[in-house]
């Protein structure tokens, strides 16, 4: 593979500088740069930032390669500024077993737009009654290390403290979806004075505060990781906060749509605004910025959930729960949150590359931009303003909630090792690596 | 200008007040020996029912007969719904079928809104009750009755206490007649198990009470909604329905803390013994039956106003 120059760049919003990439790894940054046949990424002006890192993502392969599938959901990835996903269990079949993380996380290698490190299911086929077999999903080539039911929690408390305890033995960490069923049946929307007005059933913020505080205390008890999911209500900020403070390995996401929206679209009966947890009120927005801006919440993770066209055009109680994520994940940061100066980029990079790469355990992402460094990078436009596309998505579906929203910044280009998968803002074509990503085999510790 | 009837909560004071007028003057119709009016003859209204309700079908079916509109009467059971067809796709075959106004009954809150806002068809939308939101034009029926017997059947319902007893969380009826006859100036009072009254209830235009019993001596009229079995014992709402009915139903008793003049009103289908018992339904306070008769008269104003707004469009270019 040729260098890259990228020149003029500004490293975490910082002065501008070049970069020169070289067998996928930063080899030298400072101004003025050459090299002898180099290929030169014009960046003047745009920030720099280490490669995204999605914890929350669903690929529907196997099993629903209508609404998407790993190639077009990595490739949105890219797009989106990613350099690494996690693939979401809940596929079918189930990722349950070392056979199908494998199969993900080969679909993903090969397809070669972002790296994809498959979540295992914690439970045998998300039934939350006996665990799947986690070990081996950590021992395969896939090396799980993120386990979810995600979709459904993992209510049954004895299931969850085993959980919690097992994954232990190969440093894991269980992401939980907290939302105790009983409290939640048929929920359609936030339990509030609007789901009462609309006839909607509610999906009350106790139902997900009260699991996120048994899931502390259970993790506190066990002296094991706990992640928390799309957290989407000030309680859960607080209990959180709560559980930081005390010293427990508690860490948490945040979704972009639950920066931004309220659960007043809701109004439209429109289900593009349908999604679990569901969108909240006013003030739980600005706790979750907060709570992202002081590091209480760890993560923006994007639950990026594609739906075919039929599964949201239908009435609300009928339709599909989940948005779009990943192309407008960091806009919709930027909007929220360094436009309203609760941010920097050097913060955007913590929250959605360093942090979550560690949460993750992935160990050549989510580093910093220095000479020795894995090459993962993105390079935004911060600047201007554009409407949301439907019609314009890399993913296969279309039900983004920010149609129509003009939102800032523009994700320029976008390189894995070395290796630009995204340029003047549009994907390049894999090149065809042979099943295994350069440089992902044995990057973990 | 406003093309459909979705909420309750969509009619302003003069709106309603206009409905209401329309409907008293259609009513007197209905003492002639043709009861047919002209009007909306070669209109298509379809009534669009995804969930059973043949009283509230038949209402609107006799209402667009006897303005001589075409009806067609589109049932989910046994058609191509129940096959699976969408929302969707029903709307573009109506649509193709030159529907000038749907009457839409439909399981899911929002279902209405949906057919008249995601552009799949161009008629009216007339919300005919949808999942546990609302429905309009029993709100339309029951203020016209109330007006009837309350206010000489002139202008609105202002100072008027109604109280509503019942699974005010569920019921569509609850939530259409709070909206519209606060809007005509009745006080509303909403009567339920603290189970049964929706989160956010307080920033309704009406007060709430757990009791029953207090709210009746000063009650102009009471409205008892239909209670399901169900939502007891294995529901979980309230323990079982005799505790309901000791707590919650209208007996002999009850009603005789009721003013004179006071009325009981039910949206029906009824469960005598629950909510209601025997003594109160058949009573002479009881415009139960009277309720049904006016629901043609009202169902008839909506069609009319709707339909023919090209030519008689308010002053503010609304067609109530």
């Amino acid at each position: 593979m040729s260098d890259l120059l990228v020149r003029g760049a500004r490293p975490l919003g910082a002065d501008p500088v070049d970069l020169l990439l070289r067998d996928g790894r930063i080899v030298e940054i400072g101004a003025g740069l050459t090299s002898r046949g180099a290929r030169v990424v014009e960046a003047d002006g745009l920030v720099a930032l280490p490669g995204l890192v999605d914890l929350h993502t669903h690929l529907r392969e196997p099993g629903r390669e209508d609404a998407e599938t790993v190639a077009t959901g990595t490739g949105a990835a890219a797009a989106g500024g990613f350099t690494a996903v996690h693939a979401m269990a809940n596929t079918d079949p189930v990722a349950d077993t070392a056979g199908v993380v494998e199969q993900v996380w080969r679909l993903g290698a090969e397809a070669g737009h972002c790296d994809v490190h498959p979540v295992g299911a914690v439970s045998v086929g998300l039934a939350g009654e006996r665990l799947a077999e986690l070990g081996a999903m950590a021992d395969s080539a896939a090396r799980v290390r993120i386990f979810s039911d995600d979709g459904r929690c993992v209510s049954d408390a004895m299931l969850m403290r085993r959980a919690l305890e097992y994954v232990k033995a190969f440093d894991g960490v269980i992401a939980q979806h907290a939302q105790e069923p009983r409290l939640t049946v048929d929920a359609q929307m936030n339990e509030g004075e609007l789901s009462g007005r609309l006839g909607l059933a509610g999906w009350p913020a106790v139902a997900e505060e009260a699991v996120i505080a048994r899931d502390c205390l259970l993790a506190a008890h066990v002296g094991s990781r706990l992640h928390v999911c799309h957290v989407s209500t000030a309680g859960s900020v607080e209990i959180i906060r709560w559980a930081k403070h005390k010293g427990w390995a508690v860490t948490a996401e945040v979704t972009p749509h639950h920066l931004l929206l309220t659960d007043g679209l809701a109004e439209s009966y429109d289900p593009l605004f349908k999604v679990n947890p569901p969108l909240r009120g006013k003030s739980d927005v600005e706790a979750l910025r907060e709570g992202l801006a002081d590091g209480t919440i760890d993560a923006v993770a994007t639950d990026h959930a594609p739906h075919p066209v039929e599964d949201k055009e239908c009435e609300w109680a009928a339709a599909a729960f989940g948005m779009l994520g990943l192309e407008t994940a960091l806009s919709v940061v930027q909007e929220a949150m360094i436009e309203t100066g609760l941010l920097d980029w050097a913060g955007v990079a913590d929250r959605m590359s360093t942090r979550p790469a560690r949460i993750g355990r992935v160990a050549d992402q989510g580093r910093p931009l220095s000479v020795g460094e894995p090459a993962n990078l993105v390079l935004v436009d911060p600047s201007g303003r554009r409407a949301v596309r439907p019609d314009r998505t890399l993913s296969l579906s279309r039900n983004t909630p920010f149609a129509g929203i003009e939102l800032p910044g523009r994700v320029v280009a976008t390189m894995l090792r070395g290796r630009p998968t995204v340029l003047d803002g549009a994907l390049v074509a894999a090149e065809p690596v042979g099943g295994l990503p350069v440089g992902a085999s044995g990057a973990r510790p | 200008m406003r093309r459909h009837l979705l909420s309750a909560g969509d009619l302003s004071r003069d709106e309603a007040v206009r409905v209401l007028d329309t409907a008293g003057e259609l009513l007197a119709l209905a003492d002639r020996p043709i009861k047919k009016l002209p009007t909306l003859r070669g209109r298509t209204v379809v009534n669009l029912f995804f969930e059973d309700s043949t009283r509230t079908r038949i209402s609107f079916e006799a209402a667009a007969k006897r303005l001589s509109a075409d009806v067609i009467n589109f049932s989910a059971k046994g058609s191509s719904v129940s096959k699976g067809e969408s929302l969707k796709d029903t709307a573009l075959t109506l649509q193709a079928m030159g529907a000038d106004a749907v009457v839409v009954r439909h399981q899911s809150s929002g279902a209405p809104h949906r057919l008249a806002a995601a552009g799949w068809i161009d008629g009216s939308i007339v919300n005919a009750g949808d999942g546990t939101h609302e429905h309009p034009t029993q709100a339309l029926l029951d203020a016209f009755t109330l007006r009837r017997h309350l206010a000489d059947g002139t202008g609105d319902l202002e100072g008027r206490r109604i109280t509503i007893v019942g699974d005010v969380l569920h019921s569509r009826v609850a939530r259409s007649n709070a909206l519209l006859l606060s809007t005509l100036g009745a006080e509303v009072t909403l009567v339920a198990p603290p189970t049964l009254l929706p989160v956010g209830v307080d920033s309704w235009p009406v007060t709430t009470s757990y009791d029953l019993d207090p709210t009746l001596a000063k009650a102009d009229a009471v409205m008892m909604l239909r209670v399901q079995r169900e939502r007891g014992a294995g529901g979980g709402f309230f323990p079982s329905a005799r505790e309901y009915s000791r707590r919650y139903g209208v007996d002999a008793r009850r009603m005789g803390l009721l003013p004179d003049h006071a009325l009981v009103l039910h949206p029906g289908p009824m469960n005598r013994g629950v909510e209601i018992s025997a003594d109160v339904a058949d009573s002479t306070r009881s415009v139960i039956v009277e309720q049904v008769t006016n629901g043609v008269a009202v169902r008839m104003a909506v069609l009319f106003l709707l339909l023919s707004a090209e030519t008689t469009t308010g002053t503010d270019g609304s067609p109530w």
